[in-house]
């Protein structure tokens, strides 16, 4: 057993917390207010090499794991979470190229990625397919040479700003498993017939674009199937082994940045002529908080690891996933609680953290799905 | 980063789980019922060489670590809490002499311990000092050549079975502060003037010994002092971040044995025309159990890795101990939940790990202990 990071794993964080806390909070509090997602930020992310590490040499990355992109993730998340999803997620739904696509398909949409050329997302929820992914009924029928999409899909992180997105469409609407009848298409947004409308006003996460997307005989060449027809429902399960292994990170980052504040805090406000941090509730507050983000980071790097070495644990990363959500939702709770009313007026970055921490609960697999997951490894299905 | 146990310690878990299951459950019932403390199981375990396995090979032992030590405990809590606790306590005290005992002290009584002839145990607890430890008042006086020792102390396990004690005194009660007024003396059970009065009616663990200690006029050599004298409290505390990881360890698998009895309940369980497993508040409780049990395997992991490593972190260590077994204490409470009525009768083990479990919550250092460790580290508070 190594419980330590390695000393390039230790510098990578240094460098992710160094940029963030320079270049993130005085955009913060102006990108919630305005759901404004800064674009030159990103070029900077991109051009320090934060963006995309996973991606391997061949394709333009530095080819490190994917531990190493969830410890950025926890940086950036640690200070301003909304900033952090913003640049982060530019990368999102690449995984499913470098799984499960071509030679020809990686070196075309791999590299701009990583330049800050381009910007990428995966499209999979619909108004009436959420959880329940393979009730998806966006349609890809071929003709010809091309595929001709239509449907509707919502919730789309990067949806107005993503040069390209890989999307989940019905194509064997007859074979006879459900889960054999969707695949992964990649849809160039300059495409005609494709529309993107921002989605305003969430609850948080606001510096980051959300978007409902519509296709309308939005045609595309055969070539931009990812991987295979019909297996685009477990292509989209091994994908999403990975991506909410950052989520995790995303959450301890989140939560870890709330405790720090009510710490500050805490030390700071004077109320029966003594600091909060010398009443033993406030303590206990704290080592709770503590704690809960201890194991959460232990859970999520031992998956993280573990997918780095090519071990797959989907119930071990599900796990992962809604233990460090939910602990994301309660620092963050007790951190704003720990700021009273102060906590509530938005002076203080922790009401935006507040905001900003129930996403983690509900994206890539709502905490129900994940202790889904876990269920059936543990009891079988049902 | 190295998540996997080395082969070696897997062995190691693998030969305790075997021995576990072979030797402590088919008598774990009998030995809670009659209250028995089971000498034979103690040398049979020795023999094998499951105890004491980080005392150093100079001293009779494998020279292992902490890990391979609360592995081995895990795997026996597991199995039968009760035995679990036997084994918990059979060298507990042992770390104190392997960190401040003189060499003749380690070479005279360690040996035994790890061969099975002996039980040692560490006194404490007094009546009116609990977690208030720098309030004990158990005296012991130098006359001539001897400490003489004049006290009581409670809760002491292994008080009527242990060949010896190491025996927390006041010895300077004239210093100023309370913390240097203390030391720690190795004393003989069978000093003239030491008496054991075995406690009946614990809630749970009713095979191991757990007693109140009398000392009247106890004479003990100076060489039974152990480290320097006032600095009793330090080196208790020092030992207690060693020894709160090894209860961590037995809330780990404590926990996993709840979990276990209750997968196996709920997918022969019918009700409703369907076994209680298929219904899907049954798998979230499930999954939820095994969520947290991974989170408390991993931080005592890493707290036992980390003292391995002579990285004492007093923070981490009471992280470990609060959070796994509060993990036991939730996870065995639900599993017997699982169980319904028939939970509550002693025809299944459930029962019996139930009301074992509460006491890792209060020994080594209730986890409000460990919280206020935790919580006036982070803070800066003294």
């Amino acid at each position: 057993m190594n419980f330590d990071l390695t000393d390039e794993q230790k510098d990578i964080i240094k460098a992710a917390r160094e940029f963030a806390e320079k270049e993130f909070p005085d955009l913060a509090q102006e990108c919630d207010r305005e759901e404004k997602s800064p674009k030159q930020l990103w070029e900077k992310a991109c051009g320090l090499g934060f963006v995309g590490v996973f991606i391997p040499e061949a394709y333009g990355g530095p080819g490190l794991g994917y531990l190493e992109h969830c410890l950025i993730n926890e940086e950036f998340w640690r200070v301003d979470p909304g900033i952090a999803h913003f640049i982060l997620a530019g990368t999102f739904g690449s995984e499913l190229i470098l799984l499960f696509g071509t030679e020809e398909q990686k070196m075309k949409w791999v590299p701009p990625l990583v330049k800050a050329k381009a910007i990428t997302g995966a499209a999979i929820t619909e108004p009436d397919a959420g959880s329940d992914v393979s009730s998806v009924r966006t349609t890809a029928v071929l003709d010809s040479d091309e595929y001709v999409i239509n449907g509707t899909k919502t919730f789309i992180t990067g949806g107005t700003l993503a040069d390209f997105l890989q999307v989940l469409c019905l194509t064997e609407p007859h074979a006879k498993s459900p889960h054999d009848r969707f695949s992964v298409i990649t849809v160039e947004t300059d495409r005609k017939g494709f529309e993107a409308t921002k989605l305003k006003n969430k609850l948080g996460l606001r510096a980051s674009d959300t978007a409902e997307i519509s296709f309308s005989d939005v045609r595309v060449p055969k070539e931009n199937l990812i991987g295979t027809a019909g297996k685009g429902f477990q292509q989209f399960m091994v994908f999403f082994d990975h991506t909410r292994l950052h989520v995790c990170a995303e959450a301890v980052g989140l939560a870890q940045g709330a405790l720090e504040q009510a710490i500050v805090h805490v030390r700071k406000r004077q109320q029966f002529g003594k600091p909060l941090a010398s009443f033993q509730v406030t303590q206990f507050k704290i080592a709770e908080m503590a704690t809960r983000i201890e194991a959460g980071r232990n859970l999520y790097q031992k998956a993280a690891w573990l997918l780095d070495q090519g071990r797959v644990e989907s119930h071990l990363i599900a796990m992962a996933k809604w233990f460090t959500g939910e602990t994301a939702v309660r620092v963050a709770e007790e951190a704003l609680q720990l700021h009273g009313g102060y906590g509530f007026i938005g002076d203080y970055n922790i009401e935006r953290f507040y905001r900003d921490s129930k996403s983690v609960e509900i994206y890539e697999g709502t905490k129900e799905i994940e202790k889904m997951i876990i269920a059936r490894a543990l009891l079988g299905r049902y | 980063m190295d998540f996997e146990l080395t082969n070696r310690q897997k062995q190691i878990r693998m030969a305790a789980r075997e021995f576990a299951e072979g030797e402590l459950v088919p008598i774990g019932k009998e030995c809670e019922s009659k209250g028995e403390f089971p000498r034979e199981i103690i040398k049979k375990a020795a023999q094998l060489g499951f105890v004491g396995v980080y005392i150093k090979k100079d001293y009779g032992g494998l020279g292992l670590g902490s890990l391979e030590h609360s592995i081995i405990l895990e795997e026996f809590w597991r199995a039968e809490p009760g035995l679990g606790q036997v084994f918990s306590q059979t060298t507990f005290g042992a770390q104190e002499l392997l960190l401040y005992g003189s060499e003749e002290q380690k070479k005279k009584y360690l040996p035994p311990l790890v061969k099975g002839d002996w039980v040692m145990g560490f006194a404490i607890t007094e009546p009116e000092a609990g977690s208030d430890a720098a309030s004990a008042v158990s005296r012991a006086e130098i006359v001539e050549d001897e400490y003489v020792i004049n006290g009581n102390k409670v809760m002491i396990s292994n008080g009527t079975e242990a060949k010896f004690l190491l025996v927390y005194c006041l010895t300077h009660p004239e210093e100023a502060i309370k913390s240097n007024r203390h030391s720690i003396l190795l004393v003989e059970t069978d000093r003239p003037g030491y008496k054991a009065d075995k406690i009946h009616g614990k809630m749970g663990l009713h095979a191991s010994d757990t007693a109140n200690v009398y000392f009247n006029n106890v004479k003990v050599p100076k060489e039974n002092l152990v480290g320097a004298e006032g600095d009793g409290f330090i080196q208790l505390m020092k030992f207690l971040d060693y020894s709160r990881v090894m209860i961590a360890g037995d809330g780990v698998g404590l926990a996993q044995g709840a979990m276990e009895q209750a997968v196996n309940y709920v997918k022969k369980r019918k009700q409703f025309g369907k076994t209680i497993a298929s219904f899907q508040v049954t798998q979230f409780k499930i999954a939820e159990m095994a969520t947290l049990i991974e989170t408390a395997r991993s931080i005592t992991y890493k707290a036992c890795w980390n003292l391995d490593r002579g990285n004492v972190d007093s923070q981490l260590s009471a992280m470990a101990k609060w959070w796994a077994c509060q993990v036991a204490v939730k996870v065995v409470d639900e599993a017997l939940q699982l169980h319904g009525g028939y939970g509550y009768l002693d025809d299944y083990p459930i029962e019996r790990f139930y009301r074992a479990a509460k006491l890792l919550e209060l020994y080594e250092g209730t986890k409000e202990i460990q919280k206020m460790t935790i919580g006036r580290r982070i803070l800066g508070i003294t």
